[in-house]
């Protein structure tokens, strides 16, 4: 396999959006373009992740229009759907076609417009990646998937809710330092857990998550530029090399799974990026993880194998997982800070990575950090994409 | 002096006597403390001034709740509106939103409008729990004639108490038929949507005491959620 590399990175910031699903798909692949400064190198191909384009902004075929866009023909297009995970895939499919030796540059971008549909129909939206058989046509939710996830987890580890909040309240106020991220508001434990107006300020979601412990639903899109160590070397300027990747999967309803809390596929996923990028946990400097609710982040950080399991939770009540501590986890906010448009989150994930190896991370960047791991987590854990980058001389 | 005295008392409603609201402090998810306290017609004008540049703003339908409560805030200051109150929440003395009502009669309330000027903090929750606190718990009320302008509205009055459809009674805001909050609702819900604590500190109140406006391009800026970063 050749190596590939990240030579352009950019986002547009996470919120609600304004303009419309072709100009935010066009947005951040134009300022990561500008970001790798290609001059006369050419895009080989497009990949464009995206969960719910059809049937929120009922729009097809968004790989084709994003090059007739950015007039890239005759670059290759494609788009790929793959639930929560679909950033995560979609860089992995620019990565093969790139490690292959088919292509030489590629740009990747993940894109979503939630809100154009009102709250309900988004949580439907989203939903209908559950079982459809055995769980969707039973009223499950994401929220509520998590909901029973989280209760199993807490009865058996000791996580309590006050861990769930220390996760709302790091994400939150690593987000305030991220432009880019939906929410910019600071949060306190007495605010939303202890004080008596606690339990209107963060009403119950589905128990025991409650508002603070959901993600926000958000448009966005984010991209990167890959390329080959021929033209990243043609190009110049810090490279940040993709170490590993790996992709697990798992049972699709969730309680087929012998043991619901192990997240099996977080597991195999992340330790096949390892395998693929010689490297250990131990040697990761910054973590993005999915933390669509604030239990997967404990979760996620035992699964991929940063902390024993059961142990995440004292982790982060020792403050290891914040900007400063031993392994800091969503210095960008994560999903629960800097916002989850669906189809970009994988995207962004490394995008962060990606500027904080190259030190462009500004406030919120971890000092002189070199190895990045992100876990995009798809479907409730049955589709899951670990990567591994590195900063290279 | 007298002949123009004559001609405003014809022009003012007769008045109800109201109980004033009395103040309550709220600590908010970020830790903050939001004061709630009823205002009075000579502090009208800073509301005026928080709300004109939201005129124009559609997002969220702020431009009708706007104008409408710039309208309505207009009609309390030059009494021209039977019986209206407005209570403001106000962090640090700067304001973070308003609610506005009046009494039908003296077992009947209907509210007016809900505007946050500082979102995502559940102010506008915060204070339209207290405007039906302040028609069923002080003022005694039996109910409280309500519709919804905003999906978010819609979400936050009919759906979270929940109200009952009144269908039969036009809400003088016009367009849909009224939906209304009962005492029996209202109890209901209170252990889950009405929060505060009394009595405010002296400080909190001193702080509390005039209203601040946190600036036009901030307000735009909040009520847009446009804070920081590139689109």
């Amino acid at each position: 396999m050749r190596p590939v590399y990240i030579v352009g990175a950019g986002m547009c910031k996470f919120g609600r959006s304004e303009i419309s699903f072709s100009e935010l798909m066009c947005l951040s692949s134009m300022v990561a373009l500008e970001d790798a400064n290609l001059g006369d190198v050419p895009v080989d191909g497009v990949v464009v992740a995206n969960m719910g384009a059809a049937r929120v902004n009922r729009q097809t075929a968004i790989a084709s229009a994003l090059v007739d866009q950015l007039c890239l023909y005759p670059a290759t297009a494609e788009a790929v759907e793959n639930g929560p995970a679909s950033g995560a895939s979609a860089f992995k499919v620019a990565v093969q076609a790139i490690a292959s030796g088919m292509s030489d540059v590629m740009l990747v971008t993940g894109v979503e417009m939630m809100r154009a549909v009102n709250g309900l129909e988004g949580t439907d939206f989203v939903a209908s990646l559950a079982h459809p058989e055995a769980e969707y046509i039973y009223g499950v939710t994401l929220p509520s998937l998590a909901g029973m996830f989280a209760r199993l987890v807490m009865d058996r580890f000791g996580v309590e809710r006050k861990h769930l909040a220390m996760v709302a309240i790091k994400n939150h106020d690593h987000a305030m330092m991220n432009p880019y991220a939906h929410i910019q508001q600071p949060i306190t434990m007495e605010g939303i857990l202890t004080a008596p107006e606690a339990v209107v300020n963060n009403p119950p979601i589905a128990d025991p998550l409650h508002l603070f412990d959901c993600c926000p639903v958000s448009d966005g899109s984010a991209s990167v530029i890959l390329a080959s160590q021929e033209a990243a070397e043609r190009l110049g300027g810090v490279r940040v090399r993709v170490a590993g990747i790996g992709q697990a999967t798992d049972t699709h309803a969730v309680h087929e799974r012998e043991d619901p809390t192990d997240l099996k596929a977080v597991r195999i996923a992340s330790q096949k990026a390892f395998t693929m990028a010689g490297l250990s946990q131990s040697d990761v400097d910054v973590v993005e993880l999915h933390d669509a609710f604030t239990i997967l982040e404990i979760a996620e950080s035992e699964a991929a194998g940063f902390f024993e399991r059961g142990k995440g939770h004292l982790a982060l009540e020792q403050g290891e997982t914040r900007l400063g501590g031993r392994l800091p986890i969503n210095v960008s906010g994560g999903l629960k800070g800097r916002g989850h448009p669906v189809g970009a989150t994988g995207v962004a994930q490394l995008v962060e990575l990606t500027w904080q190896l190259r030190g462009d991370a500004g406030d919120r960047q971890v000092e002189d950090a070199s190895v990045g791991f992100a876990c995009n987590f798809g479907g409730f854990g049955n589709n899951v994409v670990a990567s591994v980058l590195r900063r290279e001389a | 002096m007298a002949h123009i005295g004559e001609l405003e008392a014809l022009l003012r409603p007769p008045a109800m006597d109201m109980q004033p609201y009395p103040p309550k402090v709220i600590t908010l998810a970020s830790g903050e403390e939001m004061v709630v306290r009823q205002i009075a017609r000579d502090e009208v004008p800073k509301l005026l001034e928080a709300i004109y540049p939201l005129l124009l703003v559609e997002r969220d339908y702020y431009d009708i709740v706007s104008a409408r409560l710039f309208g309505e805030l207009l009609a309390f200051k030059r009494y021209r509106v039977k019986d209206e109150y407005v209570l403001v929440g106000l962090i640090d003395g700067v304001l973070a939103g308003m609610v506005n009502g009046r009494l039908v009669d003296e077992k009947v309330g209907m509210s007016y409008h809900t505007m946050t000027i500082r979102r995502g903090l559940r102010v506008g929750s915060h204070l339209f729990a207290a405007k039906m606190e302040y028609h069923i718990e002080h003022l005694g009320q039996d109910e409280v004639l309500i519709v919804a302008e905003s999906p978010i509205g819609f979400r936050r009055w009919m759906i979270e108490y929940p109200l009952d459809k009144r269908y039969e009674v036009q809400h003088e805001l016009g367009g849909v038929p009224s939906w209304v909050l009962t005492r029996d609702t209202y109890m209901a819900a209170k252990p889950r949507l009405v929060s505060g604590r009394r009595p405010v500190s002296d400080e909190l109140l001193a702080g509390a005491a005039s209203i601040v406006l946190p600036g036009e391009e901030i307000v735009v800026r909040q009520v847009t959620g446009k804070k920081g970063g590139e689109q």
